[in-house]
């Protein structure tokens, strides 16, 4: 690794310090406009009361100072406060609660859509322009134009309550099946689109040509030559996937009802419970900042030929 | 014509001047009037039959969302069996479609003709189909304002940063790759949920309010985050453009930069800039459904397409259809706009082509 990739690196990492600490401030400041503060929802208190709480809850400080405890509380405990509706369970718990199921249904579809888009990208170009390739442009053109909330709506509908194939909620492993096809066809549809592209290109290539001419065998061109440079664009799809499959959780968790991270947050937002809020957003922001670096260094890693800026 | 003897003879020939034949001014005859680039474009679009049907489908779809309200004899938020100093007609809530409620049906019986309800109606007895008509119009309001939103922002922040340079432009930039590498997503759900509380109070009684805080707080948000693509692009695009041989070679030749601006760096921006704001307003119209969708959207009772599909969740067993119209209509108008975007990109930007 030479100064300029390190250079690059070190600015790539402070942008994305830089933005997680955005998220935060803004996080704090936009929850803090709410008029009448986070106890307005409540039922009416007495004065005594809502000083009480306020002091336990350290409102009645200036808004810098809160600031201040709260940006501190995060960086060194990982403390987002307590949670206003569920009492005595701290932000951080619920979500990691949540985050249990979350993570397991974002990694599965996650892996499915990775697998699948290069299987089927890559059979795309090998056959362009025949039958396969254009059943395979259609279907992924169609899934990329749907919202993730229709493709929810619409399996939960057909798989669940016409065919009764699987249960409309997560209870069991089965009932998972549902929603991890909801959050990876998306993606699968979008890397197949990428993978079929870049291979096409990549197909294209002289150093294609030369193997052929040199004999190589056509299986051995595809997988020792073609798949492995295709799949390098597919690198810089990581960090916009989990945007997606975070984005598309809280709706696919809503449809099917999983106790997930996404659930606890869309209940959040109707049950005004701001430290959840702020908690679950900034938690979420800061995992897809994460992914969108790795994805970015790893791109530079893998294909020297990048260019820096 | 003869060839001279002596080529270099002051001589005049004089056959040069003997009138032109028929043959001859065959070669002067324009054989097509010469075609600009935005007929050229216009061309390459039409011969694109995907891209020529989901132009017919948007402005279909668009025109019915127009004018179809305005003849409906239901409007979106008439609960048919609700009128003022009666009870409520219960017998007007969830009609399937094409049935009629118990005061039409007599009306029927005496021979007078009642507009059918193609839908039926939903749990509040309000004509489904007007709904899903209105929800359209709105959602595709939506999208296109916000793109036009987006497009001034990015066009003017890109353009200045594109321009002036220097430490404009670096500071303009900074901004940009931060605000682009915030999930937008998150954000938008953030900020929706937060300045509809603080909207609402503010723009009660005013002209605004009619629109609704959440539309408002919607656009709010895409004039905040949504531009920075744009801008973006068309500070690239200035900033390609100002180094291209053909604008050094009119500098070369004396043109000015009104004349630059006008005749190379407009014709050649354009294009891109057209396409990407006919790519975003689908993007726009899935933010605005997934935010109702969440119930962030649209204020009750107006309709939008996602907020339809949400309402629809809960009746999805008994009443499938009116979940199965808003996901059709909203996954048509997105596919549409999107093949469409790509035919233009195709047509007006061949560079782009391989």
């Amino acid at each position: 690794m030479n100064a300029k990739t390190l250079g690059y690196f070190l600015k790539r990492i402070g942008l994305a310090i830089l933005t997680v600490w955005v998220v935060i401030t803004v996080t704090f400041f936009v929850m803090h406009a709410v008029p009448g503060g986070p106890f307005l929802a409540e039922k009416a208190v007495s004065k005594e009361v809502q000083a009480t709480l306020e002091a336990k809850y350290g409102l009645d400080k200036p808004l810098i100072v809160q600031y201040g405890t709260y940006l501190k509380d995060i960086v060194t405990k990982f403390d987002f406060g307590f949670s206003l509706k569920q009492r005595g369970r701290t932000v951080t718990g619920i979500i990691s609660d949540g985050m249990k199921t979350s993570a397991v249904l974002g990694i599965i579809a996650a892996v499915i859509a990775l697998i699948n888009g290069v299987v089927l990208g890559a059979i795309a170009s090998i056959n362009r322009n025949k039958l396969i390739d254009r059943v395979i442009m259609v279907f992924t053109t169609a899934f990329v134009s749907m919202p993730s909330f229709i493709m929810g709506t619409l399996l939960l509908l057909v798989f669940s309550e016409k065919l009764r194939w699987f249960p409309a909620n997560g209870e069991t492993w089965v009932g998972y099946i549902l929603p991890v096809v909801t959050l990876s066809l998306y993606p699968m549809s979008y890397i197949t689109r990428l993978m079929r592209s870049s291979m096409l290109d990549v197909l294209g290539q002289d150093y294609i040509r030369t193997a052929k001419a040199k004999g190589v065998s056509y299986p051995k061109i595809i997988f020792g030559h073609a798949l492995k440079n295709s799949m390098i664009p597919v690198i810089t799809y990581f960090g916009p996937m989990l945007a997606y499959i975070v984005t598309g959780s809280l709706v696919v968790e809503k449809i099917f009802n999983i106790p997930g991270i996404g659930r606890a947050f869309v209940n959040s937002i109707s049950g005004r419970d701001y430290p959840l809020i702020m908690g679950t957003t900034i938690i979420l922001a800061g995992l897809i900042v994460i992914m969108n670096l790795i994805g970015d260094i790893m791109y530079k890693v893998v294909d020297p030929r990048v260019s820096f800026d | 014509m003869k060839i001279s003897k002596n080529p270099f003879s002051m001589h005049v020939d004089v056959d040069m001047f003997l009138p032109a034949t028929d043959e001859e001014k065959a070669y002067m005859v324009q054989m097509r009037p010469s075609s600009t680039f935005f007929k050229d474009g216009i061309k390459r679009l039409v011969k694109n039959p995907i891209a020529t049907v989901s132009f017919v489908i948007i402005v279909l779809i668009t025109l019915s969302s127009i004018i179809i309200p305005e003849v409906w004899p239901y409007s979106y938020d008439n609960q048919i069996g609700v009128s003022f100093g009666k009870t409520v007609d219960a017998s007007y809530n969830n009609l399937k479609p094409m049935e009629y409620g118990a005061s039409e049906k007599k009306a029927m019986e005496s021979g007078e003709f009642v507009f059918p309800h193609i839908f039926g109606t939903d749990d509040a007895g309000r004509d489904y189909f007007a709904r899903v008509v209105y929800g359209t119009r709105i959602s595709l309001a939506v999208g296109f304002f916000a793109s036009l939103i987006v497009l001034v922002i990015g066009m003017i922040v890109g353009s200045v940063s594109g321009y002036v340079g220097g430490k404009v432009d670096l500071v303009l930039m900074r901004i940009v790759d931060i605000i682009y590498s915030l999930p937008d997503m998150l954000m938008v759900i953030l900020l929706a949920a937060v300045l509809r509380q603080v909207l609402g109070d503010k723009i009660e009684g005013t002209v605004l309010e009619k629109i609704g805080s959440n539309i408002i707080s919607l656009f709010i948000v895409f004039a905040l985050l949504y531009w920075v693509s744009m801008a973006r692009l068309i500070r690239g695009q200035i900033l390609s453009l100002r180094e291209q041989e053909y604008v050094l070679a009119a500098r070369a030749t004396g043109a000015g930069a009104g004349w630059i601006i006008k005749k190379h760096l407009i014709p050649n921006c354009i294009s891109v800039i057209f396409i990407s704001t006919a790519l975003q307003i689908p993007n726009a119209i899935f933010t605005e459904s997934y935010l109702s969708f969440l119930g962030l959207g649209v204020n009750a009772p107006m309709p939008s397409l996602g907020s339809l599909a949400n309402e629809a969740l809960d009746g999805i067993s008994s009443y499938s259809y009116r979940l199965i119209i808003p996901a059709i209509v909203i996954s048509l108008i997105v596919l549409s706009l999107n093949l469409f975007g790509d035919g233009l990109r195709d047509a007006f930007d061949p560079k782009l082509q391989r």
